[in-house]
């Protein structure tokens, strides 16, 4: 039997059950118990108690789309770290791409990771399997057996499946499964080598252009896709205005497609790469924390993805957490790796919406636990919410408390974020998985009954 | 600051020592967008005090003496790299010219290693080329020692826009209101990047004359958010020429019709090569210049070229000067600021 634990007068947000009230939640043998108004009570001896007052509690997070880097990178990131640094953000479940070498492409692989997750990690790891054989994008992976092995979807992350032909063919196979063809939406021919948003930052620092086309080309050929197989589909991680409305029109003719966007995505634009508001530095900074895929963009579309966020066609928020090296990124920015390392930074981050009026904090949470829950589906057990029964997945977290954030403390290997030395307000204090506090920030006092 | 006079009392105009540069702050040379008009002028009379020296039967002061400086080329330069190195020669400094490919860089050793080694060799002043953008700014970011950005990818190459302002000056008595012409491949020219700055910075009006494959993308939003109201476009080359004081086709990069950006030569040649006729479209005594090397018979005639309003080849004398200028400002003796 795990050791009981009860979290008492918090602000208690599901957005499962439309839950928002000031209560205490009960959690036994990993389990919730109950979850009510005031003062529950409980005859266990064996029981730690949560002072939560003033504070917000939350079903775990889920995370559709991080990369853990093991197999094969282990010097960006580990299952070890990379969970931890996921609970450190209020994530209890986490989805890995399968861009790890070897790439998860076969049952082997993703029982390795499995294996490695019961060994080393914090909190619940979930597979994205690959959609082609080595991420070629030439032969279908055995996906009736990766689904067997519980992956949530299939796809090719950064080397997306260019030839439609195969890709309508993974659709069409993915039916007999029903999970999510999951696709990093990027023409690389339009991309051609690009490393930054096309625009007139890109024009004032030299630097190739990425042109937000690359991206609604894709999307728009995989809608034409699901037109006409009727598979599943997600869009990872959507940067563009144009991208938001190809799948507000696709949702409007009740095509099967969801989509996500990251917290860098819906506050930074391009103009960030040369500029830097947390390092006083007259010169431009060609940030290489800033070089992620895709691009940051403007700020018409991050106006278009909050929208889209708001009234549902984006239905979830997803990290694309991609640890780097310190050599990875301490070079040209043209040489320099893309990705942002995320876990830690994204509540912080996002509550800044919230602060500003941008985002209601219920529908942050539902983009964060009920939506994500609700793609991935119940294969895992119920996820996202606080019903009683389910896994005690819980997020503790203050809306008030301002931090600076110093990448050099990330739990995480990859120090590579954008954020350095900004101000946040809002801040995850606990993680609870499966009943055991995964994360606890130094302001928290357990208490013994 | 008192600079050590040259013995060879020369017969020319005396104009060395230059002028007082106790208002400079600039430790690093990386792009003219951080330039005042001041500053430009600065640069431009110093360049006139080493011009002197240029005269001279000795062409050699000690200004620069036990100080070492690094020219560090991650890409092929004939002409810049030569400059660089004559006019730290000039001014007495020690001078080692590092080609990239042949160092320790081609077995991996990465850029703020191999800017942190020659700093550790006691070089005051490094010289970059790099076919990265943004690459001296890393350099000026992590090591301690002054950087002069000899042209980073598409980004910058300030000596040369410095250099043609020289030109230009030596001249036309005035950059307000002259009408400048820069031809053809803007999007990949870091020449016509720091011209944009340096010029319009003066005063001077910039037109760009090329096809949108060759233009930046978002050059109307740049145009705006970087304050030069100052640039216009024109893709029609007789249009463009009317009027203008100066007219630069820039070089075409042979890969560029190669990856797409223009169906042939021929056809570029048709439409925006500088020819004797294009260029009596242009004032009567307007410049023709040219950053160097030149496609003869693409981007200009060989006629042009070499016409009584070519100033291309004082162009390349005038380098040495603007870079004496240059090393002496960052270099010369003036406590650099942390």
């Amino acid at each position: 039997m795990k050791p009981e634990l009860l979290i008492k007068n918090a602000r208690i947000i599901d957005p499962s059950q439309k839950i928002d009230k000031v209560g205490d939640v009960l959690v036994l043998d990993g389990k919730i118990a109950k979850i009510g108004e005031k003062s529950i009570a409980s005859a266990h001896k064996d029981i730690t108690v949560i002072d939560a007052t003033g504070f917000i509690l939350s079903p775990g997070f889920i995370d559709l789309h991080c990369h853990l880097r093991e197999p094969g990178f282990e010097d960006r990131e580990t299952i070890a770290t990379g969970t931890r640094a996921a609970a450190a953000g209020g994530f209890t479940t986490i989805c890995c791409m399968p861009n790890t070498n070897p790439p998860l492409d076969n049952r082997a692989t993703i029982d390795y990771v499995k294996q490695r997750t019961e060994d080393e990690g914090a909190i619940r790891v979930l597979n994205v399997g690959c959609i082609t054989k080595g991420r070629q994008g030439k032969e279908l992976t055995e996906m009736y057996e990766l689904a067997d092995a519980g992956v949530v979807g299939f796809s090719d992350d950064g080397e997306p499946v260019s030839s439609s032909r195969v890709m309508y063919l993974a659709m069409e196979y993915s039916r007999l499964l029903n999970l999510p063809i999951i696709d990093h939406c990027e023409d690389k021919d339009l991309a051609n080598g690009g490393v930054m948003n096309e625009g007139w930052v890109a024009a004032r620092l030299g630097l190739k252009g990425i042109p937000a086309a690359v991206e609604e080309i894709s999307i728009a050929r995989d809608i034409a896709l699901i037109k006409l197989t009727g598979a599943r589909l997600h869009i990872a991680h959507v940067s563009t205005e144009g991208s938001v409305e190809l799948i507000r029109n696709a949702k409007e003719k009740r095509l099967a497609i969801t989509a996500e966007v990251t917290p860098h995505h819906l506050t930074l634009t391009d103009e960030r790469v040369m500029v830097s508001p947390a390092r006083k530095n007259k010169y431009l900074t060609y940030d290489t924390n800033t070089k992620v895929n895709p691009p940051l963009r403007t700020e018409k579309d991050i106006a278009a993805l909050l929208k889209g966020l708001n009234d549902g066609v984006i239905d979830a928020i997803a990290t694309d957490h991609a640890p780097h090296t310190s050599a990875d990124k301490m070079c040209e920015f043209g040489l320099a790796a893309f990705g942002i390392s995320g876990f830690e930074t994204s509540l912080g981050c996002l509550m800044g919406l919230v602060h500003k009026g941008q985002l209601d904090v219920i529908t942050l949470l539902s983009k964060l636990t009920r939506e994500p829950a609700k793609i991935i589906g119940s294969r895992h057990g119920e996820l996202g919410t606080l019903k009683p029964g389910c896994h005690a997945d819980i997020t503790i977290f203050d809306p008030a408390r301002e931090w600076t954030v110093d990448s050099q403390s990330f739990t995480s290997k990859g120090k590579n974020t954008p954020f350095d030395g900004y101000q946040f307000k809002g801040k995850v204090l606990a993680t609870i998985a499966a009943g055991n506090i995964v994360y606890q920030d130094a302001s928290i006092k357990l208490a013994g009954k | 600051m008192k600079l050590i006079e040259s013995k060879s009392g020369a017969a020319t105009t005396e104009t060395f020592p230059p002028p007082s540069i106790s208002n400079w702050h600039h430790r690093h040379i990386l792009d003219l967008d951080d330039f005042t008009r001041e500053e430009i002028e600065l640069v431009l009379e110093i360049g006139d005090a080493m011009a002197e020296i240029l005269t001279r039967e000795v062409k050699r002061v000690p200004t620069l003496r036990g100080k070492t400086i690094v020219n560090l080329f991650y890409e092929p330069s004939t002409r810049t790299r030569s400059s660089f190195d004559l006019a730290a020669k000039n001014l007495s400094a020690d001078t080692i010219n590092l080609d990239a490919s042949k160092s320790s860089i081609a077995k991996g050793e990465s850029l703020i290693d191999s800017l942190r080694t020659l700093r550790a060799l006691g070089a005051d002043v490094i010289v970059m080329r790099h076919s990265q953008s943004g690459a001296p700014y890393l350099a000026a970011q992590h090591v301690n020692t002054s950087i002069i950005n000899a042209g980073d990818g598409w980004h910058a190459h300030p000596s040369q826009a410095l250099l043609d302002l020289y030109t230009i000056r030596r001249h036309l008595s005035k950059f307000n209101d002259l009408k400048v012409v820069l031809i053809g491949d803007i999007k990949h020219s870091r020449v016509a990047h720091s011209n944009i700055w340096g010029m319009t910075t003066m005063g001077a009006k910039i037109t760009l004359c090329a096809p949108q494959t060759l233009l930046p993308y978002g050059l109307a939003d740049f145009i705006s958010k970087c304050h030069v109201p100052d640039v216009s476009v024109e893709p029609d080359i007789e249009s463009a020429l009317k009027e203008a004081d100066v007219v630069m086709p820039l070089r075409l990069q042979l890969e560029r019709q190669q990856s797409g950006l223009l169906p042939t030569l021929r056809e570029y040649i048709q439409l925006y090569q500088l020819n004797e006729k294009r260029l009596s479209l242009a004032k009567p005594n307007a410049l023709v210049m040219h950053p160097g090397p030149i496609n003869e018979g693409i981007e200009i005639s060989p006629e042009v070229a070499h016409g009584a309003q070519s100033v291309i080849e004082e162009q390349i004398t005038n380098g040495i000067t603007i870079r004496m200028a240059l090393f002496y400002l960052v270099a010369g003796g003036k406590a650099n600021e942390a």
